[in-house]
C-alpha cells in the first residue's frame, strides 16, 4: 500500500495511470448524468408548493456539495504539500481550483435564478449566499496568488496556505443555515430515509451528486496531466514523451 | 516523521487552529449583525429600532390576508406563534406568498406598531412532496377534525 502510494506520487507513472483511467470516468459520469437527469426532470412529481420550479435543485444542491467538496480536497493537498514537500500534492491542489471555482459560480447562479421566482429575489445577502460567495473569492484568490510568482514553488507555497485559511468557511458555509437565521431554507438530509423528501425525488439528486464526482473525477485526472506536463517539462520523461507523439 | 517534516505538520496545525479559533470569536462577537430577520417575538420585546430599517421573519397568520380592492396595497401579520406583528405592504408579492407561509419582510416598525414593508420574500422550508401526497395529509387531517368535533358533541 505504501509502496504504491509513492508509486502514485511519481509523476511519470501517474501521468501514465491518469491517461488509462480518465476516459472511464468521464464516460461512466455521463452515463450517470444522463440517468440522474431522467430520475429528476421526468420521472419525479412536481413539488406541491414550487410545482416543476424546484427541479433547478438537480443541478444546484450538487454543484453546491461539489463546491465544497473540491475545497477539501483542495486544501487537504495543500496541507500534504506543505508538510511532506510532495510535488504532486501541490499540483492536485492547483489542478481542483477551477473547477471548485467553476462548481461554486454554478451553484450560485443556479441559486439566483432558483431565488428569483421562489424567494422574490435574485440575491440577499444572508449567511449561507454571503459565505458561498466568500468560497468563490477563496478560489480566485488562490488561482491568483498560484500563479503571482516567477518560482513555481514559491506560488505553490503561498497559495497551499491560502488554501488552509480558507478551509474554516467550509463549516461555516454548511451550518450557516442553522446557526443563523438565513432566507435560504435548512438542510434536507439525503443519506437515509427522511420524512422531509420522497424516494423519487431524493434518488434522482443522489444519483446526480455521484454523476458529479465522477465528472470531477475524471476532469481533474486530465488537468493534473496538464500541470504535470508543464511542471516537468525540463525533465527526461517529458521530452521522450513529447519526441514519441 | 522527520523532524524537518513534524515541525511544518505543527506549523500548519497551528494555521488552521489560529484562523478557526479568530473566525469562530468574529463572528461570535457579530452575532446579532449577522442574523438575517427579527422574529416577531424579538421585536414585541423591542429589540428592533423604531424607525429604522430592519427585517422581520415568520408565518403569515392564518386568514389574515386582506387586499384593498383597487390597489396593490395587502394588510397582513406576521407571526412566530408567540407575538403577531400587522404588516402593510404595497406592490408585488412572491408567488409562494400565502397563508401560513414563512417570509421575511423588510421596512420599519412605524410608532403605531404597524411594520411598513418595502419588499416581501418568500422563504421556503426543506420539505418536499408531490401535490397528491399534500392533498392527502390535508384529507386526513379535515377527517380528523371532524372525527374529533363529532365525538366532541354527539348529534
Amino acid at each position: 500500500m505504501f509502496v504504491w502510494f509513492h508509486k502514485l506520487a511519481s509523476p511519470p507513472y501517474f501521468y501514465r495511470l491518469a491517461e488509462r483511467i480518465a476516459p472511464w470516468f468521464g464516460w461512466l459520469s455521463l452515463i450517470v448524468m444522463l440517468a440522474g437527469l431522467y430520475g429528476g426532470l421526468w420521472l419525479a412529481p412536481p413539488d406541491y408548493q414550487q410545482g416543476d420550479g424546484f427541479r433547478i435543485m438537480y443541478v444546484h444542491v450538487p454543484s453546491a456539495w461539489m463546491s465544497l467538496f473540491i475545497y477539501v480536497v483542495m486544501a487537504v493537498a495543500a496541507a500534504i504539500g506543505l508538510i511532506w514537500r510532495m510535488k504532486l500534492a501541490h499540483a492536485v491542489s492547483a489542478a481542483a481550483a477551477p473547477l471548485g471555482a467553476s462548481f461554486t459560480f454554478l451553484a450560485l447562479a443556479t441559486g439566483s435564478l432558483w431565488g428569483k421566482p421562489m424567494w422574490g429575489t435574485y440575491w440577499v445577502w444572508d449567511a449561507r449566499l454571503t459565505s458561498e460567495l466568500v468560497l468563490l473569492f477563496l478560489y480566485l484568490g488562490y488561482l491568483a496568488l498560484n500563479h503571482a510568482f516567477e518560482d513555481q514553488r514559491t506560488g505553490d507555497r503561498a497559495s497551499a496556505i491560502l488554501a488552509l485559511v480558507g478551509i474554516v468557511n467550509v463549516p461555516i458555509i454548511h451550518y450557516s443555515v442553522k446557526w443563523w437565521n438565513t432566507l435560504h431554507q435548512g438542510p434536507t438530509v439525503f443519506f437515509g430515509a427522511r420524512a422531509d423528501i420522497p424516494p423519487s425525488m431524493y434518488i434522482p439528486l443522489f444519483i446526480m451528486i455521484i454523476g458529479f464526482m465522477l465528472y470531477f473525477a475524471a476532469f481533474i485526472l486530465k488537468r493534473l496531466q496538464v500541470e504535470v506536463l508543464q511542471r516537468e517539462r525540463h525533465t527526461a520523461w517529458v521530452r521522450e514523451l513529447v519526441e514519441r507523439s | 516523521m522527520t523532524p524537518a517534516r513534524r515541525r511544518r505538520l505543527i506549523v500548519v496545525a497551528v494555521i488552521v487552529v489560529g484562523v478557526a479559533i479568530a473566525v469562530a470569536l468574529g463572528l461570535q462577537a457579530f452575532r446579532k449583525n449577522l442574523l438575517y430577520y427579527f422574529t416577531p417575538a424579538q421585536v414585541a420585546a423591542g429589540n428592533a429600532h423604531v424607525g429604522q430599517s430592519f427585517r422581520m421573519g415568520g408565518l403569515v397568520a392564518m386568514g389574515s390576508v386582506v387586499r384593498t380592492p383597487g390597489s396593490m396595497t395587502v394588510h397582513f401579520t406576521v407571526t412566530d406563534m408567540q407575538k403577531s406583528i400587522p404588516v402593510v405592504y404595497t406592490g408585488i408579492l412572491p408567488d409562494l406568498f400565502r397563508q401560513g407561509q414563512g417570509i421575511v419582510v423588510s421596512g420599519t416598525l412605524g410608532k403605531n406598531g404597524v411594520f411598513v414593508a418595502d419588499q416581501v420574500l418568500a422563504k421556503h422550508d426543506a420539505k418536499y412532496m408531490p401535490p397528491e401526497v399534500e392533498a392527502a395529509i390535508k384529507k386526513a387531517q379535515m377527517q380528523q377534525r371532524q372525527t374529533a368535533s363529532l365525538a366532541k358533541d354527539p348529534p
